[in-house]
C-alpha cells in the first residue's frame, strides 16, 4: 500500500497516503480503516480517517509504535480504487429557501442563476463524504458544483440551528449542531445528524459514505420532522451505488 | 432531596464542570475525548477521595465555587492552589479531607497553576454519555446536562467505593509545582517539514507566553511568529491532544481536550502524554519553552508514571483493607 507512518505524539500514528483530496486515496483510507476494524489489533484504541490520512491512536503500554508500523504496512489494501460491493448512500430531505434557508436568494443572487436552479444544481449530485470532523457528525462533502461556489457571509451568524444545509466558498456541508456559523444557509433537514443516545452510531453519516439532498415540499418537510420528534423511522434509505 | 445529593451550587466560579477521563472511542464521529485537562490532578484526587482513579470530578478553572455540602463525604483537592477552605478554615491539598452536612466549600485567589480538581469519595455521578461523564462544552454534551455549574445545580454522588478508614495524603515529591516557566517536551512533526529550517530553530529556542484566548480547547501562545514553507497548503487531518498547529498568522496553537478531531494547519510538534497536565496548568502570561525528545523517550516516561500509579493504588488497597 502506499502510504507512510510518521509519530504523531507519543500515542498516535498518522498514517499519510498521497497527499490529495480524490476518491481513489479517500478509499484506501476507507479499506484501512475497515481492516483495522476486522483485525481488532492489540494495543490499537480507535482510529479517524481524513481525507488522505488515516490516525492510528494505540496505547503504548501494550504496543509499541515499531512494532504497530509493521503489522500496519503488512496489511493488504488494493492501490487501484477497488469498488466496495455496498456503498451507503444517505437520501438527505431538505426544505430549501424559506424561513429555515434565508441565503438561498442571495446564493442565487450571486452567481446570477434563479433559486430554482441553485436547488437543481446542489440537489442534482451525490457526494461523497470524505471524512467527518470539525464538529459532532459534521460531513465533509466533496465536488460542488462551481456554479453555485459562494463566499461565506462577512459576519458571522450567532447561531446557525442545527440540520441547516449550507454553502462556503467550494465546499457544501451540514450543521450537524446548533453552533455560530457563516455559512450562506439555503435549506434546512429535520433529520438528526448527530444523535448523542445512538451509543453504537452517534453520527448518522460516516465517512465513505455517499449523500444525495432531495428537495422536499413544506408537508414532506413537516411530516418528517413529526416523525423523528417521535422516534420513528426516518425517512432515509440507503441504496447502492 | 435525593440521598445521593452530594453539593448544592451556591456560585459556581468562573468554569466548574465535571470531568473524568475522557470519552474514548467517538472520534471518527466527530466527538472529541473532552476529560481533564490534568489527568495527572484528577487521578490523584480520585485515588485520595478513596475511588477508582477515573471517576469523575469537578474541573475548576482560575476562580473557585463555592458548594453547600448535602451529606457527610470525604473530599480530595488536587491541582491548581486556589487555597481551598472548608467553613473559612484552610485545608490541605492533595489530602483526603472529611467533611459534613451544611459544611461551605470555598475557595480563595488562585496562588500557582489553572485548574483545580475536586473529587468526592463515591465520584460525581451523571449520566454516561458515550461511556464518559465528561462535558463537551462545544457539543453540549456529557456532565452536567452538558454544560458548565450553575447557581442551583445539585449534584449528586455514586456509590462510594470503599469507605475509607485513614486519611490519606500524597508524598509532597509526587505534589507538582506550578511556575509560570513551563518546559514542555514534544515530539517532532508529524509536519515538521513543511517549516523551513528558521521556524524550526525559533519554535525550540523561542519563548511564548499563554494568551488569554486559551481555553480547554486550545491554549494559544504569541512569541516568535512561525512561518510554514511557502506553497505548502495543508489537507485538513485527524489531530492528537497535544499537537502544536501553526496556522497563517504565526501563532502556535496546542490542542487540548475539547480540540476538534480534525484540523486545517500543518502540525510542527506534538506535547507528550505526560507533559499535556502542565499546558493545563499554564495560565495567561506563563510562559513556554519546547525540548524536542524522541518517541522512545516519551514512552519511558509514561511508563514511570503509570508504574507510579499502579504502585500507588497497590498501596493504598493496602489501607483500605
Amino acid at each position: 500500500m502506499d502510504f507512510i507512518c510518521l509519530p504523531a505524539g507519543d500515542r498516535g500514528i498518522l498514517v499519510q497516503f498521497k497527499n490529495e483530496i480524490s476518491e481513489q486515496v479517500n478509499e484506501q483510507i476507507i479499506a484501512l480503516s475497515s481492516l483495522l476494524k476486522e483485525k481488532q489489533i492489540p494495543g490499537v484504541e480507535e482510529w479517524v480517517p481524513g481525507y488522505c490520512s488515516l490516525m492510528v491512536y494505540y496505547d503504548p503500554l501494550k504496543t509499541d509504535y515499531k512494532k504497530l508500523v509493521n503489522i500496519l504496512s503488512s496489511l493488504q489494501v488494493s492501490n487501484t480504487c477497488e469498488m466496495r460491493k455496498e456503498k451507503r448512500i444517505h437520501n438527505i430531505p431538505v426544505l430549501y429557501g424559506g424561513e429555515t434557508g434565508k441565503d438561498l436568494s442571495d446564493v442565487a443572487k450571486i452567481n446570477r442563476l434563479t433559486e430554482k436552479e441553485v436547488i437543481e444544481i446542489h440537489s442534482g449530485k451525490i457526494y461523497r463524504v470524505y471524512m467527518i470532523g470539525f464538529a459532532p457528525g459534521f460531513p465533509y462533502l466533496g465536488g460542488l458544483d462551481p456554479r453555485i461556489h459562494t463566499p461565506r457571509l462577512k459576519s458571522p451568524r450567532v447561531k446557525v440551528e442545527a440540520g441547516s444545509v449550507g454553502i462556503a466558498g467550494k465546499q457544501t456541508g451540514i450543521y450537524p449542531l446548533s453552533t455560530p456559523g457563516g455559512w450562506r444557509i439555503i435549506g434546512h433537514t429535520p433529520l438528526p445528524l448527530f444523535q448523542p443516545d445512538k451509543e453504537d452510531s452517534p453520527s448518522l453519516i460516516q465517512a465513505g459514505d455517499y449523500i444525495r439532498f432531495v428537495p422536499v415540499t413544506e408537508e414532506e418537510y413537516d411530516s418528517i420532522k413529526r416523525s423523528v420528534e417521535k422516534g420513528g423511522s426516518i425517512f432515509e434509505g440507503f441504496s447502492r451505488v | 432531596m435525593k440521598d445521593s445529593a452530594v453539593f448544592k451550587v451556591i456560585k459556581p466560579g468562573l468554569l466548574t464542570t465535571v470531568q473524568d477521563l475522557g470519552r474514548r472511542g467517538y472520534e471518527r464521529f466527530g466527538i472529541g475525548a473532552a476529560g481533564a485537562m490534568d489527568p495527572y490532578a484528577l487521578r490523584m484526587a480520585n485515588l485520595l477521595a478513596g475511588n477508582e482513579e477515573n471517576l469523575a470530578g469537578l474541573e475548576i478553572t482560575l476562580q473557585g465555587p463555592v458548594l453547600e455540602v448535602l451529606s457527610d463525604c470525604v473530599i480530595a483537592v488536587t491541582g491548581a492552589n486556589l487555597q481551598p477552605r472548608v467553613n473559612g478554615k484552610d485545608i490541605p491539598m492533595w489530602a483526603s479531607v472529611p467533611v459534613k452536612k451544611g459544611e461551605i466549600i470555598e475557595f480563595g485567589p488562585l496562588k500557582s497553576g489553572c485548574r483545580t480538581y475536586l473529587a468526592v469519595n463515591g465520584g460525581i455521578d451523571v449520566p454516561l454519555v458515550m461511556g464518559s461523564r465528561s462535558t463537551y462544552l462545544r457539543g453540549n454534551i456529557g456532565g452536567y446536562n452538558g454544560r458548565a455549574l450553575k447557581k442551583g445545580d445539585v449534584l449528586e454522588k455514586g456509590e462510594e467505593f470503599l469507605p475509607l478508614k485513614r486519611k490519606r495524603r500524597l508524598a509532597p515529591e509526587l505534589i507538582p509545582t506550578y511556575s509560570g516557566q513551563i518546559s514542555v517536551r514534544v515530539i517532532e512533526g508529524p509536519q515538521a517539514n513543511m517549516f523551513p529550517e528558521k521556524s524550526r530553530e525559533k519554535f525550540y529556542t523561542g519563548i511564548f507566553s499563554i494568551t488569554p484566548q486559551s481555553d480547554r480547547m486550545g491554549c494559544r501562545l504569541q512569541g516568535p511568529s512561525l512561518e510554514i514553507e511557502e506553497g505548502y497548503e495543508h489537507i485538513t487531518d485527524p489531530v492528537p491532544p497535544g499537537s502544536i498547529q501553526v496556522p497563517p498568522d504565526g501563532n502556535p496553537i496546542i490542542l487540548l481536550a475539547d480540540r476538534q478531531t480534525t484540523g486545517g494547519y500543518a502540525k510542527i510538534a506534538t506535547v507528550i502524554s505526560v507533559d499535556l497536565p502542565k499546558i493545563a496548568q499554564g495560565k495567561p502570561g506563563d510562559q513556554i519553552q519546547f525540548i524536542k525528545v524522541d518517541l522512545q523517550e516519551s514512552h519511558k516516561l509514561l511508563k514511570e508514571k503509570e508504574k507510579l500509579f499502579r504502585l500507588l493504588k497497590l498501596q493504598l488497597r493496602g489501607v483500605m483493607s
